[in-house]
């Protein structure tokens, strides 16, 4: 077997192997550090089809900053297994369902063509910039396609703050701007008045 | 001669001659990194005594330099104790996501034209996002000991290095922006170039000149990243301790130890390359050299200890207002005129 073909299966079996670990573990601290070894390893796949770029972004945003907010939050909560359980039998039809149609997308969009190549894409030379091609592509071809995800993206993301967003009225805030422009003059006389004697 | 010594040692291991080539290089830049690491303890502790007018260690060995390898055998002989409560698996797993990353950031670097373990040509992402791993280790470590302060440094870190490293990034993103690629190498080059390089005064056309907001921001996002005074509240001794690290004894604590000294060194190594021009000579009449990032670096390690001595440590909320509201708006404001000027005429870089 080509080194490729053992690392691909390596690094494959682990992936669905944490994946699983994701919906089966108890704990959801472990759930979430085993979505960080699927995300992790399916880098690890990307590295293998050159695409540089995107498995070293996957581990900078998701693994980097997402999963780790997911983890705050996660370890957080105080979450009942037992009380979680109570609804699995009333939304397994809904579960179900949603399960079928990302089966049937998943098979749509394997057995298309692009998955259809026998053999892997010809190696590029070692000098060729990943960073780059995406770059030229994302900018040029896709370039409105591009701006409109960032743009959903902001929209989302001001929204999530102006719903979380609640200011408190009563909280005592210093703002360090004002206090470093305080002079001594404004808070402290120095006055000159003769010695006591007793 | 030592091209002779490489042949006969390639001819005897064969086809494995690669894999042992590059552990012989890995081991190459690990030795010295955890020497470096032991004497900065070392280090540390005697320029933050002179700062406060006391001597500093001076019993182990002359002049007290055994110290570190005192402390390094006192640490591994200790017993590790696991706490009750923890979560065992995971109690263990933390300080080992914590030390890998440091060790792991430094396969990218470079320390010379040619002296690196692996050059990659996206290797500013990929130092990045390994450095972004290493939150990890604390959060971990913070959760399965089961407590309440381990906890709670575990709560500031995660937001604490997620707030710095959108600073740091968006710092870098000129950087890369002025040298037009990802790779180390090629960064280190193209602030070799400039009215003032040809004039043999190097050291005004690096990075720090025209991106000196920058690099000040970058280098302080570096401090808080790795956690260090004055932006120590993740460890905070008078309110939560020692943090993520109170449960932990013997070498597992060394662990976290030797992790946060690793990343000190790779920031002081990064903040080098990036706008201080790495292995290039400050004037051209003395040749580049490995030994001027050393000098760097050491500069910016005594900035560290410099820092310790002297500050006293940030209140939380002011933390996340200085990251969030004072420099990831300087670093866009920055990375706007960089790309302006970029394109005029008056554009230095092209």
């Amino acid at each position: 077997m080509e080194f490729q073909t053992v690392v691909f299966y390596l690094f494959g079996a682990i992936a669905v192997a944490a994946a699983l670990g994701v919906i089966l573990v108890r704990n959801p601290v472990h759930a979430a550090l085993c979505l960080v070894l699927v995300f992790f390893s399916s880098a690890a796949i990307w590295l293998l089809l050159e695409a540089e770029f995107l498995a070293i972004t996957l581990v900078l945003v998701y693994v980097g900053a997402v999963m780790v907010l997911f983890l705050f939050v996660v370890m957080m909560l105080d979450i009942n297994v037992d009380r979680l359980r109570e609804g699995f039998w009333s939304n397994l039809p809904l579960g179900l369902l949603v399960a079928a149609v990302l089966v049937v997308e998943m098979l749509l969009v394997l057995t298309g063509d692009v998955f259809r190549q026998a053999s892997s894409p010809p190696a590029l030379p070692t000098d060729a910039s990943n960073t780059e091609s995406i770059g030229r592509v994302l900018y040029t071809l896709y370039s409105y396609p591009f701006e409109l995800a960032a743009m959903i993206l902001l929209v989302a993301m001001v929204a999530a703050v102006s719903l979380t967003l609640r200011k408190r009225k009563d909280v005592r805030y210093l703002d360090p701007a004002e206090q470093v422009k305080v002079k001594a003059a404004d808070r402290l006389r120095v006055i000159s008045m003769p010695a006591e004697k007793e | 001669m030592m091209e002779a010594t490489w042949q006969t040692l390639a001819t005897w291991f064969g086809p494995t001659w690669p894999a042992v080539w590059v552990l012989l290089k890995i081991i190459a830049l690990l030795i010295p990194l955890m020497l470096a690491v032991a004497y900065l303890t070392f280090a540390e502790r005697k320029v933050i005594g002179y700062m406060q007018v006391r001597i500093g260690p001076n019993r182990v060995g002359p002049k007290g330099w055994l110290q570190p390898i005192a402390d390094a055998l006192k640490l591994l002989f200790k017993e590790v104790i696991f706490p009750t409560q923890a979560n065992k698996g995971l109690y263990v797993i933390g300080p080992i996501m914590a030390l890998t990353p440091a060790l792991l950031a430094w396969v990218a670097i470079p320390f010379g034209e040619n002296t690196w373990i692996a050059n990659l040509n996206a290797g500013v992402l990929f130092v990045l996002a390994v450095t972004s791993l290493e939150v990890y280790g604390v959060i971990i470590a913070g959760w399965a000991s089961n407590s309440k302060y381990p906890f709670l440094g575990a709560m500031r870190a995660s937001a604490q290095m997620v707030s710095y490293e959108v600073a740091m990034g968006f710092g870098l993103i000129s950087v890369l922006l002025v040298a037009g690629s990802l790779n180390f190498i090629d960064i280190v080059h193209s602030q070799a170039q400039g009215r003032f390089a040809e004039m043999g005064l190097g050291f005004l056309s690096w990075n720090w000149l025209p991106l000196l907001p920058l690099a000040v921001v970058y280098f302080i996002s570096g401090v808080a990243e790795t956690n260090r005074a004055p932006f120590d509240v993740v460890e905070g001794e008078s309110e939560i301790v020692a943090g993520h690290m109170v449960e932990y004894s013997g070498m597992a604590f060394a662990l976290f130890f030797l992790a946060e000294y690793a990343n000190m060194i790779l920031v002081s190594f990064l903040t080098s390359i990036f706008f201080f021009g790495g292995w290039l000579s400050p004037v051209g009449f003395l040749p580049d050299g490995l030994h001027w990032l050393l000098i760097k670096a050491a500069v910016f390690l005594f900035l560290f200890l410099w820092f310790r001595a002297t500050f006293p440590r940030f209140r939380y909320d002011h933390i996340m207002r200085l990251g969030w509201k004072v420099f990831v708006p300087i670093t866009l404001i920055w990375l706007f005129v960089v790309t302006v000027w970029l394109l005029s005429p008056l554009s230095i870089w092209r």
